[in-house]
């Protein structure tokens, strides 16, 4: 059954896979956001992840190594920031966009002999019997493991926040940093540790993309899913399960404009692939139109910096 | 509890600091601001480490090196402020404070528990932000209770409490001293601690001045040895009040402030000459009112008047024009910019009344002019008028800002806790200063948390309660009783108290 060209289960199923990297890379700023930092790198630290995702999976051959290469790529550019920001005290809005630029054209020096190769290939998860299910197996089981496994994060970050003392613990960094330091909190190792949480995650996503979604390097690869990201956690209102629906949407208009592309569709195609990120602006407007809703929501310290003076 | 031993020689926060408290004993630390009792109770606390001297607890050293160490060893902390998450449930700020807190479903009915055991009655699922200042103090306190503290340590516990409130907190901690618990209680608030402590350590510039028991002193010699000098009381004039200048009528506005209070059909008249003093706890729509009246709220134009005048829709410039000045109650970020300076903080208030721009240019030299007399004038003690409003001590940063608006010949003034934070000689200076300016003529609303304060200069008296103001009522005659129900009473506590 098709759809003006378009056919809905092909539709969902790229859309689950278009997600990922938003998907991971707004539910590390969630739990960065959460502890009260804001690092607006993630674009930068995507990028790193993707480049380094891939150079690791082409030398070694493995896309796993490819992986683990790419988050602690994201995680290590994540340090810069949280020794500026937590240690001397730099502007996080000012230090997370310098992150950004540098993160960029860090790629593009680490990217020049990369360009055009093609890298291992991720095969789908096995699931036997279960992808030949008419319909449901095309949507639901023939992914990559990076699609279930980023499902699993979702649930993980959510239990871990709402469950786990050390959840509790980053909340109340997040909500009143002078409170947790007064309570004898490490107000300061509990963010770095966030940031490079939020660092690992964001270059995990980067790493999907230039791994299994494009498959290959170009610059600029990430083309502003790290701002895509930011705009999912105020959308989500810092809540782990909205991210997944967050990303989904994200992911589906991706998917979306790209088919009707394909398909064909009589609208200007610079006008289809601006569509995510001028939804993004429409929805990010009407979030924030209910009065103070969203500051509510906000963690109290959200981009404060903390100085433990007393 | 063996005793409790501490000397630091060379610091300029605590200097050979050394008292002991028995078990069972209510030990009262007194002190004016600055007067290094925060700096004490951190250290109790394992926030802050001492450079030199040494504690004991129970007849062991004591040195903790965390404030982990230190709950584990028994001591318990109630904070001023700064200790509550207003996001996270009660049950949730509870577990922080806690070093091994049980399953989360265990601790709440453990909190129903002593909650109840105490008369303190809270609902662990609740979040704090929705809480009064009163229910998050019991949070608090239910906190320290659940890890059977052997010495509980209060700082300034009743400064956002009610009378009622206050007596209950008391029994509680009676209680708790009658079952062996040590507390050590911190507070500039004499009465109090003429009522419910043992022994009192008195703290001047970081030293021991006296030890004494507060039962056989009167209040007014604690205070002179909290100070080191004689104390005036400010003179009140009895002239007779002119004509309405301030009008506010059925004023309702919603709060701008997340977790703020709506104002709800405000209404009272100040006279020429008249003092109104407006109470209440913390959080009850003090600042929303400061807001609406200033004009950074606007509301209906008859909602406030000035000498007649509709200004309920003017903004903070027009109002000024009109003849009101105010002074919101923080001061670093609202009051004054911390990183200008003071001529440039005068001229930012001060540029409408006192003519300080002239089509657009600043006039330096008039402005200059101003911030020195207010610094004159109001005693400010500081190196220049070109320094940071930032670098100025509380209590002189309140002088100048309370100075500056005073300065204006102003008609109507308002102001939100002249003297929160600032010690007692310039409390004093402030507010003989705000009872002269209402004898020269202006009406004057003064919001404040210190009912002495209030008594001691309002003609008349209020109290805001959930946003609603009480009808004004003479100062005078006025029994602590009656201001502690205008005020609310004491929030949902009947019915448990009734029970015990």
């Amino acid at each position: 059954m098709d759809l003006g060209g378009i056919n809905p289960a092909v539709l969902i199923a790229s859309l689950m896979v278009a997600s990922v990297p938003i998907m991971l890379a707004a539910l590390g700023e969630l739990v960065v956001e959460k502890a009260g930092v804001l690092n607006l790198g993630v674009e930068g630290m995507m990028i790193i992840g993707a480049v380094m995702g891939f150079a690791v999976a082409v030398n070694t051959g493995s896309p796993l190594a490819g992986f683990l290469g790419g988050a602690a790529g994201g995680a290590i550019l994540s340090l810069i920031f949280a020794l500026l920001t937590q240690y001397l005290l730099a502007n996080q809005v000012a230090t997370g966009l310098a992150l950004t630029l540098f993160g960029l054209g860090l790629s593009s020096l680490i990217g020049q002999g990369y360009v055009g190769i093609r890298p291992p290939l991720t095969g789908a998860v096995p699931l036997g019997p279960l992808a030949d299910i008419p319909v449901v197996g095309r949507i639901l089981f023939r992914h990559d493991w990076m699609v279930y496994g980023s499902l699993v994060m979702v649930a993980a970050t959510w239990a871990v926040l709402k469950f786990t003392r050390i959840g509790l613990i980053l909340r109340a960094v997040g909500e009143n940093h002078e409170a947790a330091h007064a309570l004898g909190y490490k107000v300061r190792r509990i963010r770095v540790l966030a940031i490079c949480f939020g660092g690992a995650m964001a270059g995990l996503g980067g790493a999907y993309i230039s791994l299994i979604r494009v498959p290959q390097w170009t610059d600029g690869i990430t083309s502003g899913a790290g701002w895509i990201a930011l705009a999912i956690v105020v959308f989500a209102s810092w809540k782990p399960w909205r991210v997944l629906l967050g990303a989904y949407l994200f992911g589906g208009i991706t998917v979306l404009q790209l088919n009707l592309q394909a398909a064909g569709a009589r609208i200007p195609v610079e006008y289809l692939s601006m569509s995510p990120y001028l939804i993004t602006i429409l929805v990010l407007v009407i979030m924030s139109s209910g009065r103070g809703r969203i500051a509510a929501a906000a963690p109290a310290s959200l981009g404060k910096n903390f100085h433990a003076s007393r | 509890m063996e005793g409790l031993t501490k000397a630091y020689p060379g610091v300029v926060a605590n200097s050979d600091v050394s008292f002991k408290i028995r078990p069972g004993e209510v030990h009262a630390l007194l002190g004016e601001n600055g007067a290094g009792k925060s700096t004490l109770v951190k250290m109790i606390y394992g926030l802050v480490k001492p450079d030199a001297g040494r504690m004991s607890l129970r007849g062991q050293d004591y040195a903790p090196a965390e404030p982990s160490v230190a709950r584990s060893l028994g001591v318990a902390m109630v904070f001023q402020h700064f200790s509550l998450f207003d996001a996270l449930s009660v049950a949730e700020n509870v577990a922080l404070g806690m070093e091994n807190p049980p399953k989360l479903r265990e601790l709440a009915a453990r909190i129903r528990k002593v909650s109840q055991d105490y008369g303190l009655p809270l609902d662990p699922d609740r979040m704090v932000g929705d809480l009064s200042a009163g229910e998050r103090q019991r949070v608090e306190i239910v906190r320290c209770l659940l890890q059977d503290p052997k010495l509980l340590i209060m700082d300034e516990p009743t400064s956002v409490l009610t009378p009622q409130e206050v007596d209950i907190l008391f029994q509680t901690l009676r209680q708790l001293a009658r079952e062996g618990t040590a507390i050590l209680y911190i507070s500039h608030k004499l009465e109090e601690i003429r009522s419910l402590c043992d022994e009192a350590t008195i703290l001047r510039r970081g030293k021991v001045v006296a030890t004494c028991t507060p039962r056989e002193k009167t209040a007014r010699e604690l205070a002179e040895l909290m100070v080191g000098t004689m104390l005036t009381p400010p003179e009140r004039s009895a002239k007779p009040k002119g004509e309405v200048a301030l009008e506010v009528a059925g004023l309702s506005v919603a709060s701008p402030i997340p977790f703020g209070t709506t104002l709800k059909n405000v209404t009272f008249t100040v006279r020429k000459g008249e003092v109104l003093g407006i109470a209440g706890v913390a959080g009850n729509g003090q600042d929303e009112l400061l807001l609406a009246l200033n004009g950074e709220l606007r509301t209906s134009p008859s909602a406030v008047k000035i000498a007649g005048v509709p200004v309920g829709a003017a903004g903070p410039i027009q109002r000024r024009k009109a003849g009101m000045v105010s002074a919101p109650e923080e001061r670093l970020g609202h009051a004054a910019a911390p990183d200008m300076s003071l001529v440039e903080n005068a001229l930012l208030s001060g540029s409408v009344r006192k003519g300080l721009t002239r089509s657009g240019f600043i006039d330096w030299a008039g402005a200059r002019r101003f911030a020195e007399g207010i610094v004159q004038q109001f005693d400010v003690r500081t190196p220049g008028t070109d320094v940071a409003a930032r670098s100025l001590s509380g209590g002189n940063l309140q002088k100048f800002v309370v100075g500056r608006e005073l300065s204006q010949a102003p008609t109507v003034i308002v102001i939100n806790q002249p003297t929160w934070g600032v010690d007692a000689a310039a409390a004093a200076s402030i507010r003989q200063a705000i009872i002269d300016r209402a004898a020269d003529g202006a009406a004057v609303v003064v919001i404040s948390q210190d009912l002495d304060e209030l008594l001691e200069i309002a003609d008349s008296f209020a109290a805001l309660n959930e946003g609603r103001l009480t009808a004004p009522r003479p100062t005078q005659g006025l029994t602590m009783d009656q201001i502690g129900l205008m005020m609310g009473g004491a929030h949902g506590m009947e019915v448990a108290h009734a029970e015990a």
